[in-house]
């Protein structure tokens, strides 16, 4: 049996903002739309920048991509920040109890010397990269152009925040939170030669100027790679070295990647689709920095997985990844 | 082996500040290259004492236990017509006042500090940053979320980005944050993290969400208690810049000082608004712009200020100009949007005898002596039938874009003016404050985006008043602008009470 509650009902007089109708007619609105379609002021800055008198403050040439409405760039995730931080937080407990399960059991304790000295040398030193994905992302946000691409860009710099916290914490596990093996990993990063292509990679990523194009060698190029040489090459081996508990640690980030490649991947689909011009310059940064990034990561995937970890396994999924999009 | 328990500030270390290095490959410098134009000596970026230690897990959980309880709210807000509960629909229009005027600066927040957030060569001070940089983001996007359903219901709420970007008084609020975010990253953090979030958030946050509490509305009320916990943080920020840009070099604080008396000056000019707004607009009064000021500024700020005086800070310029302009801006500003109502994207009204009465009692040295006379007047000429409009278009103050409305402290019944030339062109002002504001960066306020002139450029429609209404800042004439009195909101009210 339904029952049903009445409830006085008055007539609205509109049914969403103006700027939505205009975009979708006149009925009720998501709040991934009203959170997000042309919050970002477009029109009539008062002054220029200091710090960057040639452009507006909110520039749509900051890249040279273009695009005929930048709010073409939605979310297929809808991610507002409400929706984002609910999503991360069902996300975060199940990383938490891993965590403790993993600490509470000491499973660290079952795993090879060989197993924890990779960790150590090859795991840990990746917070430093992830570090650098939350500049770049971070620094989308701050230049990018319009609400759609520029929320999602913070929310991806926010989360590699949290995952250079979470591959942080494995070093304290593993350490028994002296601090000390994160200090070995980043004098492997600051010093060992094979970590400094990709030390070296990763400032270079640092002074690039145009938003899109950092976007495209972080998210799209470095991050394909890493994610194949990590959480799937290194994973294998882990599991066929008696460390497949190390997946729990890590499983946050292969379900994180999962979630972002999607909204990733359909806005450089879109941006791609746009125009020849916007597909030219994208395949040319992908074709200047896949070289470039390959060579960085070289040292590193030939130590990876006892050696055995293959590069052109990771730039064959790149490749696949650039068809999917429309790159290749 | 049991693992040691790491205390809270060097988990956070090893978790957080220990993540960025010292580059090899690349010049630091190009890599956060804005650190050094505005003059400030950063000798050691160690130095920065976190303001919290939060890592990311525990903000997604404290973040999103928040988001949960508030869209409840806003849920059932919805279902029951939650906006039938305020106490009268004069009050709305506070609320057009904030969704026009101040959600897009919490906007502004969120882009603002995410430029510093990536900019500052201190790994401690960016992840700071960053996250205020999202908290601004939820704050913008909760108060939408939180007005939507007022949009639904009333007029005045429809297109508030747009609105934002054009609309006449929406220039003071919009030029205050574009000066700051184009300002240099430290300027940045002194105007918003410490004149604003620190020393005047209790003059704009409170006094808006006590205003709903006062007056039934609950989602923006809900919106306010779930967001203190953020401005919390902000605000320690905020204390935390102040001092660690203080001590870092004694050449600092010359430049700290002028940024202070800078954005106090500016901050005061905005904040013309939020006084009007508590004097004028709540139907059930907080507490008066008066008082509101003596408690937030002048006690809780003066002990500040005493407190950094050992830092070689002294009082902001011009304190004690603001300490006598508590008496008259609020009725100023109130009286200029009455005579302007037919341009305002909100409604205005006379206040009611017993409001009047209050406003007597509040304001017993001016109130009766400068402004009920202007009412009584007002009320006479609205009896008859004649409920006056302003038609000459109002001068604006070149810095603070406020019309030239404020009188001089030394003669509160006179106009206070002053002017200045730049490169063979005159500019106006309404005070010593904004005069040597423009002065100290004048090829940037010679850019300034003025409505008024605007509009005699003919650079929005026109050629009527009417006509850039209606075309250029898309109000429903007739709907969201004029009188309270005999406005499509008033009728609509009138019908769901007598349903």
């Amino acid at each position: 049996m339904t029952i049903e509650i009445k409830t006085s009902t008055l007539e609205p007089v509109r049914q969403t903002f103006a700027n939505l109708e205009r975009r979708f007619g006149n009925k009720q609105a998501t709040r991934y739309q009203e959170a997000t379609y042309d919050v970002q002021a477009t029109n009539n800055f008062h002054y220029r920048p200091l710090w960057q008198p040639d452009k507006e403050l909110n520039d749509a040439t900051r890249t040279d991509i273009v695009m005929e409405d930048w709010y073409a760039l939605k979310d297929p995730r809808q991610f507002y920040y409400g929706t984002y931080v609910q999503q991360r937080a069902k996300m975060q407990e199940l990383a938490e109890s891993n965590y403790s399960f993993f600490e509470k059991r000491g499973l660290s304790s079952h795993l090879s010397d060989e197993v924890k000295a990779s960790l150590v040398r090859h795991l840990i030193p990746l917070r430093h990269v992830e570090h650098t994905a939350n500049l770049n992302n971070v620094y989308g946000s701050a230049y990018g152009y319009g609400t759609a691409i520029t929320q999602a860009l913070l929310y991806d710099g926010m989360d590699r925040l949290g995952i250079a916290q979470y591959l942080s914490r494995i070093g304290l596990i593993l350490d028994g939170n002296s601090g000390d093996a994160l200090s070995q990993a980043k004098e492997f990063w600051m010093n060992d030669p094979v970590w400094q292509g990709q030390r070296a990679l990763c400032e270079k990523t640092l002074v690039i100027k145009d938003w899109f194009e950092t976007f495209i060698v972080q998210d799209l190029v470095m991050d394909t790679l890493m994610h194949d040489l990590y959480y799937r090459q290194y994973d294998e081996w882990l599991n066929a070295n008696g460390a497949q508990d190390v997946g729990m640690l890590t499983e946050f980030m292969r379900d994180w990647n999962r979630d972002v490649s999607r909204w990733a991947d359909s806005v450089f689909k879109t941006v791609a689709s746009e125009s020849d011009h916007n597909k030219a310059l994208m395949k040319g940064w992908v074709e200047t920095w896949r070289g470039q990034t390959a060579e960085a990561m070289a040292p590193l995937a030939q130590e990876l997985c006892g050696g055995s970890a293959s590069l052109d396994d990771a730039l064959a999924a790149l490749d696949k990844r650039l068809k999917k999009i429309g790159l290749a | 082996m049991a693992a040691k328990k790491l205390n809270l500030k060097d988990k956070y270390k090893l978790l957080t500040r220990d993540l960025d290095w010292e580059f090899s490959y690349e010049d630091r410098k190009e890599a956060f290259p804005y650190e050094e134009f505005e003059g400030i000596k950063i000798t050691d970026w160690s130095k920065w004492e976190d303001p919290f230690r939060l890592t990311m897990d525990a903000y997604w959980k404290y973040q999103a236990e928040k988001e949960k309880k508030l869209y409840a709210i806003f849920d059932a807000f919805q279902q029951n017509n939650g906006h039938l509960n305020v106490s009268d629909p004069r009050y709305v229009n506070a609320v057009k006042l904030f969704l026009t005027g101040v959600s897009p600066l919490e906007y502004q927040a969120y882009q603002g500090f995410a430029h510093v957030g990536r900019q500052f060569g201190g790994v401690g001070a960016r992840v700071a940053c960053q996250m205020q940089s999202i908290d601004e983001l939820r704050h913008v996007q909760t108060q939408v979320h939180a007005m939507s359903p007022y949009n639904k219901f009333f007029d005045g709420f429809h297109d508030w980005t747009h609105m934002h970007d054009r609309v006449w008084y929406l220039s003071v609020p919009k030029s205050f944050f574009d000066d700051a975010r184009t300002g240099g990253p430290f300027e940045f953090l002194v105007a918003i993290s410490f004149s604003f979030e620190y020393v005047l958030t209790n003059l704009l946050f409170v006094p808006f969400m006590s205003g709903a509490a006062h007056n039934g509305d609950l989602n923006t009320v809900t919106f306010g208690f779930s967001a203190q916990s953020d401005e919390a943080r902000h605000m320690t920020l905020g204390l935390e810049v102040i001092k660690f840009l203080l001590e870092q070099h004694e050449d600092n604080v010359p430049i700290v000082q002028k940024w202070i008396d800078k954005w106090f000056w500016r901050g005061c000019r905005l904040l013309s608004l939020v006084g009007m707004m508590m004097d004028y607009m709540l139907p059930n009064k907080v507490m008066s712009w008066k008082e509101a000021w003596e408690v937030y500024f002048e006690e809780a700020g003066g002990a500040l200020f005493k407190d950094l005086a050992r830092y070689g800070i002294r009082m902001p310029k011009y304190a004690d100009v603001v300490e006598k302009e508590k008496e008259h801006v609020s009725h100023q500003a109130w009286w200029t949007f009455y005579a302007y109502g037919h341009a305002a994207g909100f409604h205005t009204w006379i206040p009611t005898d017993k409001e009047l009465d209050w406003l007597s009692e509040k304001y017993p040295e001016t109130f009766d002596k400068y402004y009920r006379p202007r009412w009584e007047l007002a009320k006479k000429l609205e009896a008859e039938g004649k409920r006056f409009y302003s038609q000459a278009l109002p001068q604006l103050c070149t810095t603070c874009q406020v019309p030239m409305m404020f009188t001089d402290m030394e003669n509160p019944g006179e106009l206070s003016y002053r002017s200045t030339e730049y490169k063979g062109e005159k500019y106006h002002f309404c005070s010593d404050g904004c005069c040597d504001i423009f002065k100290d960066e004048p090829e940037k306020y010679v850019q300034s985006w003025l409505p008024v002139h605007q509009i005699f450029q003919g650079n929005c429609g026109g050629p009527d008043v009417p006509d850039i209404l209606k075309d250029f800042y898309h109000f429903n004439l007739g709907a969201d602008n004029l009188d309270m009195k005999g406005s499509p909101d008033e009728e609509r009210w009138k019908q769901w009470k007598s349903a």
